[in-house]
């Protein structure tokens, strides 16, 4: 799609050994703007481990990451996030007992000067989440509801409303379809869709093929923390993702006594 | 949204409306309410005229209440925040006693023992949050132990300075000191004196106080209790502050990785627990005059108490200041209320226990359906 731009995130032969493990082994990945990059793997793969190096909780062993050019050092993941790299965790997106307006503003609450004191700008931020649930299509009683009594993909939805309001270029979700219904899952494949087409680049971490194809545009396979290469949306098949997803051989076997159900 | 030309949202057929006066009942304090209602009524029905709501009488419970005030606003949001802290009773022992100490075996005006005083408490407090965040151990545990260690201060450094658990004298020291005012003084007592004069409330007939008001003024705790329930709530639910202390408490991990600095919040309320029980304890040895090896045993609980009554949840994350300033003005009514009731006193338990377990069951079901609890 835009494959005359730069890549916003390139990162370049990441290691990251924990102890005697090596989580990952060289890895490879460039993520450009207004494209989804799917990130699939099997479990234990490294997904994780490599996104929380891309999000500054990890500092890689080995490699090189830029961001817009520009070599990158992040010491915590606040840095990462004024960068403008948001990520947001599947079960982690949301704190359930606090309201919709809260979680959206929690770590940047919109505040309100009274002489020397700062106050919480609660009628902005009521304002704001209303403005922004709306235009995400989410119909909620009033922005004090909390988000315990939202769905699963609402939540993802609003956090993925969250970093994208915050100014986010680059939007790492974290298998934010894995827990999901099939409404829900359609619901934040659309967000996905949404989000990209205003020019962030999301990357997106699922071990769902038929997820990846449904929005993706370049996908990378991990494997044992290696990458098996990246290809771009029309190169590849979701038999042969589904394949390099599991190291090639054992679903071949398995393939035909499930009769293709993987 | 007075913008007409913008369609109205769809209304999800799944979501129930709400009428604005049950929307109005659904908060975290309607539990506190409702207790300190029943409790109200209670007493004003079986123990009217026992002087209860004589102007003594309310400056009596009032008292107790803002005793309990004072350590539950601290316990109140360190529980949000998700943490525990069982060593408010000893810490209140410790800190009287290092007042007392300071001042009277060591000599130091009373204004710099109070301020040294509150430094070691303000550091304890840091010390115990230090603790639990670097260890990840459950406050409980962390906490529990400096329950011990400083009740065995308390008794430890009296015995052996001055080969006694009790040390008095405070009183005679603190005439005229300052800051001794702001913590054992009482405001308004022009006020009473003119309330005494005009007939509202009475006077002293015979005696060396002829003539003057049987209440003769605020106590400063009273004032201290009002000041920190203010400043607990406008932090709590006004402030940037506020909603950390709900996220932290919440989910600590979603926080962090939005870039709350859950660390910071936490110590900072053990150390505001910390600093409440110190004010507690200021105000406690000014009244009395001494500094007791005694002081301040079981009062952990009852802080507790008082903040789940109120509706916080044991866990962290949901909470009420509000709330919890109701539960200890239930738990002061309660406990001087069956004395002016002449109830046999050792029923103040049951009692206790009673008004717990229905304050529990109705905040846990108000909270299920603010929050969507399962």
């Amino acid at each position: 799609m835009n494959a005359s731009t730069k890549p916003i995130i390139e990162m370049k032969n990441i290691e990251k050994h924990f102890g005697s493990v090596i989580a990952l082994a060289g890895v490879s990945v460039d993520v450009f703007p207004g494209e989804c990059h799917c990130l699939l793997g099997d479990n234990g793969a490294g997904k994780s481990t490599f996104i929380k190096t891309m999000s500054g909780v990890h500092k890689p062993t080995a490699g090189e990451i830029f961001f817009e050019g520009k070599p990158l050092h992040f010491d915590r993941p606040r840095d990462a996030i004024s960068a403008g790299i948001a990520t947001v965790y599947q079960d982690l997106a949301m704190i359930p007992l606090m309201s919709v307006s809260r979680n959206f503003f929690m770590g940047n609450e919109p505040r309100r000067k009274v002489g020397p004191l700062s106050f919480f700008d609660h009628q902005t931020a009521n304002d704001v989440t209303m403005e922004e649930m709306k235009k995400m299509g989410i119909n909620l009683r009033g922005p004090d509801q909390a988000v315990g009594t939202l769905s699963g993909g609402e939540r993802q939805t609003v956090a993925i409303a969250r970093a994208v309001h915050f100014g986010a270029k680059v939007l790492i979700l974290d298998e934010p379809t894995s827990a999901l219904g099939v409404r829900q899952t359609s619901n934040v494949l659309a967000t996905v869709d949404r989000v990209r087409k205003q020019g962030i680049a999301v990357v997106f971490i699922t071990h769902n093929v038929r997820h990846a194809m449904a929005v993706g545009d370049q996908f990378t396979v991990l494997n044992r923390g290696k990458t098996l290469g990246t290809a771009k949306r029309g190169e590849v098949t979701p038999e042969e993702l589904q394949d390099l997803m599991a190291g090639g051989q054992e679903l071949a076997t398995l393939e035909g006594s499930l009769g293709g159900t993987v | 949204m007075s913008d007409a030309a913008q369609p109205e949202a769809v209304v999800d057929e799944r979501v129930k409306e709400m009428s604005a006066f049950r929307k109005s009942l659904i908060r975290p304090e309607l539990g506190g309410i409702c207790g300190t209602v029943a409790v109200f009524v209670f007493f004003a029905l079986f123990a009217f005229d026992s002087g209860m709501f004589a102007s003594q009488g309310v400056l009596n419970w009032s008292i107790v209440s803002a005793q309990f005030m004072i350590i539950a606003v601290g316990a109140c949001l360190l529980m949000i925040a998700g943490e525990f802290d069982l060593s408010v009773g000893s810490m209140i022992g410790f800190a009287g006693m290092m007042i007392a100490i300071f001042t009277i075996t060591a000599g130091w005006p009373v204004w710099f023992a109070i301020i040294v005083t509150f430094a070691m408490c303000l550091a304890i407090g840091a010390l115990n949050g230090y603790i639990v965040i670097k260890t990840g151990l459950p406050s409980f545990i962390v906490t529990l132990a400096s329950l011990f260690i400083l009740r065995g201060f308390t008794i430890y450094l009296p015995q052996t300075l001055e080969r006694k658990t009790i040390i008095g004298g405070v009183r005679d020291a603190a005439e005229g000191d300052w800051l001794a005012a702001i913590f054992g003084g009482k405001i308004l007592t022009g006020l009473f004196q003119w309330f005494g004069d005009i007939g509202l409330i009475g006077t002293f007939e015979r005696g060396t106080r002829a003539g003057q008001p049987v209440v003769d003024g605020i106590p400063m705790l009273i004032v201290w209790a009002i000041i920190l329930v203010i400043f607990g709530h406008i932090l709590l639910t006004r402030t940037r502050f506020g909603n950390w202390i709900f996220a932290a408490g919440g989910d600590a991990q979603a926080a962090r990785y939005v870039g709350v600095p859950v660390n910071r919040v936490k110590i900072l309320m053990f150390m505001f627990t910390a600093f409440c029980a110190c004010i507690f304890a200021t105000c406690q040895v000014m009244e009395f005059g001494s500094a007791g090896a005694d002081r301040g045993l079981l009062k952990e609980f009852e802080a507790i108490i008082a903040v789940v009554i109120g509706g916080a949840l044991l866990t962290g994350g949901y909470g009420s200041v509000i709330g919890a300033a109701l539960g200890a003005l239930i738990f002061g009514v309660v406990q001087q209320g069956l004395f002016f009731a002449g109830v046999e006193s050792s029923l103040f338990r049951v009692f206790l226990g009673v008004i717990l377990l229905l304050a529990v069951i109705l905040n846990t079901y108000i909270r299920r359906m603010i929050t969507g609890e399962r």
